[in-house]
């Protein structure tokens, strides 16, 4: 039945989905808030799937438990570098704040490379060749779990910014920068705080990733621009829009994968990237400016 | 501070002695130091080109690979499946960067896309170049495309000889596009572009046409940096699109010119005279201490850029020019 082969590679370009959308999610957060794009955002993915792999290496632990340790870790990173570099670029021109975190992604890309070396590594979990059955469709126990484990996480960021006081405030910050200011918040401290949230919904996304694909330095960029592109399609800003991103940009590399060669699958997001660029520039969860 | 009518006599004199020196280092330096030097050239030429986008008219392209790519692949393919020599072929080879230049230039600047848009814009055609030849088998796709290579070959004519001829075309490129960047600079293109990246509304008001000035930007920055892609196939011999064509690449184009000073004339000559032999160095030394660490040259760069945004964001050369007295200061008349 042809029709149980695109519902399956759908299914599980979706589950993998989610999980780039999480990740384009931290980005989508940090560019909302802190106006600053993190181009360091794909690296910071692949310090959580090396944490990940350590951690596995060394305890024992699933990705799943690594998740919450990297994402504490790499929310301190988050924080520091917001702290200490970023913040002091928010007022500068675009293309500094721009060149300044490209720096950044390099010193980190290389630094990971010198540490663990360009071949990949992966974690060793006892599910890694279970499959479940749903209906017609025969999926992967990892993919459903790193999906399911990045929907929790979305679902816990989403009610942060919803309910929580300091969410709120972030949010009062993103909309109006003076504003905020005027009724008191700190506004160092809460771009610091996003940055760092950011920075650790991203962590989160890279350990999850670890279930998936194997860490390499290489992935690095590629996550950064597919991060780009996901936040791009779905709408800068729009956290909704961000995982939409992810689930159409990981669908349609399923299925380009399958209808055209795995190594073509790339090509066909930033085709996605260009169209959506020229036809709907704001996304398209995205509100026009 | 951009032209050269500002500059001091003890300005003048450096200049001077370092073009002196830059026309008789082959008959001095040794092999590894041309060799070193060429690569400086190269990347204060591509600095060049890429400033005549960012430094001279604000549009920040980060896929600049991309037409040193088509550049190198376009005169490599003619030279290779027609026998055309780079001479010739580097007019199609300008011709096709200019063309994918425009087609990103009308795409971006029509449908209104702006600052970090139309950087990713410029990264995805780049990328999807990169993926793309991995897969055109008629220039070797992902093996790569390599040019025929004759020991002891002496042939100006189809750019294939030794060391001191490649030194002496990529110092000629670097000329070329001083003098180039100077002339546009202070011609009416040059002054709208200045004023398009200053205020584009105010432009605009005053009767300048946004779209062609930026236009013209960038086929001219596309077509130099095809030059120098030209130069690199010539030069290497061998091209792969995972090289060429890389976002690696993309950045290591822009470093000069940030470093050294963006949108000064002599800023990205003098960021690739910093930055080159420094990573040079460096390998040397890792070489030297019987390392092995292939990733510490690119961790310098992004270092040394991130020190150079923080500290010095107009760059190297604007500083330098002041602290030594190579420029006129403002107010000291001309």
């Amino acid at each position: 039945m042809p029709i149980d082969y695109y519902l399956n590679i759908a299914a599980s370009g979706l589950l993998t989905g989610l999980v780039y959308g999480l990740a384009a999610l931290g980005l989508s957060v940090i560019f909302g808030v802190v106006r600053v794009v993190n181009f360091a955002h794909g690296e910071m993915m692949v310090a959580g799937m090396y944490g990940a792999v350590l951690l596995g290496g060394w305890l024992g632990l699933d990705p799943l438990l690594s998740a919450p340790i990297m994402a504490a870790l790499l929310f301190v990173c988050g924080w520091l570098l917001q702290r200490g570099l970023v913040n002091r670029f928010v007022e500068r021109p675009e293309h500094m704040q721009f060149i300044l975190l490209l720096g950044v992604a390099t010193i980190l890309v290389n630094a990971m490379l010198m540490l663990f070396g360009p071949d990949a590594r992966n974690v060793q979990v006892p599910y890694s060749f279970d499959t479940v059955e749903i209906g017609p469709m025969l999926l992967d126990a990892v993919r459903l779990r790193a999906g399911a484990a990045a929907i929790v996480v979305a679902a816990v960021l989403f009610a942060f910014f919803r309910f929580s006081r300091t969410g709120k405030a972030i949010r009062a910050c993103a909309d109006n920068p003076l504003g905020a200011r005027v009724v008191g918040l700190n506004i160092d401290g809460l771009y610091a705080l996003t940055f760092g949230i950011g920075a650790a919904v991203v962590g989160v996304a890279g350990a999850l990733m670890t279930l998936l694909v194997d860490a390499r330095p290489q992935l690095a960029p590629e996550y950064t621009l597919l991060s780009f592109i996901i936040v791009i399609v779905g709408g800068l800003g729009s956290l909704p829009g961000a995982l939409l991103g992810g689930v159409l940009i990981g669908m349609s590399e399923a299925l380009a994968g399958f209808l055209l060669t795995p190594s073509l699958k790339s090509l066909f997001s930033y085709g996605v990237l260009i169209v959506v660029l020229l036809l709907r520039p704001q996304g398209l969860l995205g509100k026009r400016s | 501070m951009s032209g050269f009518s500002g500059i001091t006599g003890r300005g003048m004199v450096l200049l001077v002695l370092a073009a002196l020196g830059l026309a008789v280092a082959p008959f001095v330096a040794d092999r590894y130091l041309v060799s070193v030097l060429t690569t400086v050239l190269w990347f204060a030429y591509v600095g060049q080109a890429w400033n005549v986008m960012m430094g001279f008219s604000g549009l920040l392209s980060l896929g600049h690979a991309l037409y040193v790519g088509l550049g190198a692949y376009v005169s490599a393919a003619l030279f290779v499946h027609f026998g055309i020599g780079p001479w010739a072929g580097m007019v199609l080879a300008m011709l096709v960067a200019v063309v994918a230049g425009c087609i990103i230039g009308f795409l971006g600047f029509r449908f209104g896309v702006k600052g970090v848009h139309f950087a990713l814009l410029t990264i995805a055609f780049a990328e999807v170049a990169r993926i793309g030849f991995d897969h055109i088998t008629w220039v070797g796709g992902s093996g790569g495309f390599f040019l025929p290579v004759e020991a002891g070959a002496s042939d100006p004519l189809n750019l294939r000889g030794s060391p001191m001829l490649f030194y002496y075309v990529a110092l000629a490129l670097v000329v070329g596009a001083l003098l180039l960047s100077r002339v546009l600079l202070h011609s009416r293109l040059g002054y709208q572009w200045l004023a398009v990246r200053e205020e584009p509304d105010a432009a605009e008001a005053s009767g300048v046409d946004l779209f062609r000035a930026r236009m013209t930007a960038v086929a001219v920055s596309s077509a130099l940096t095809a030059l120098g892609g030209v130069f690199q196939a010539f030069y290497f011999n061998n091209l792969f699109p995972e090289q060429v064509f890389s976002m690696g690449r993309s950045i290591e184009i822009i470093l000069p010119a940030i470093v050294g000073g963006i949108g000064t004339l002599v800023g990205p000559i003098l960021g690739a005279f910093i930055l080159t032999p420094l990573g040079e160095a460096l390998t040397f030394l890792i070489e030297a201490g019987g390392l092995d660490l292939p990733g510490l040259k690119q961790l310098f760069y992004g270092a040394a850029l991130v020190v150079i945004v923080v500290f010095r964001p107009e760059g190297v050369w604007p500083w330098l020019a002041r602290r030594l007295r190579l420029v006129r200061q403002p107010g000291e008349g001309a």
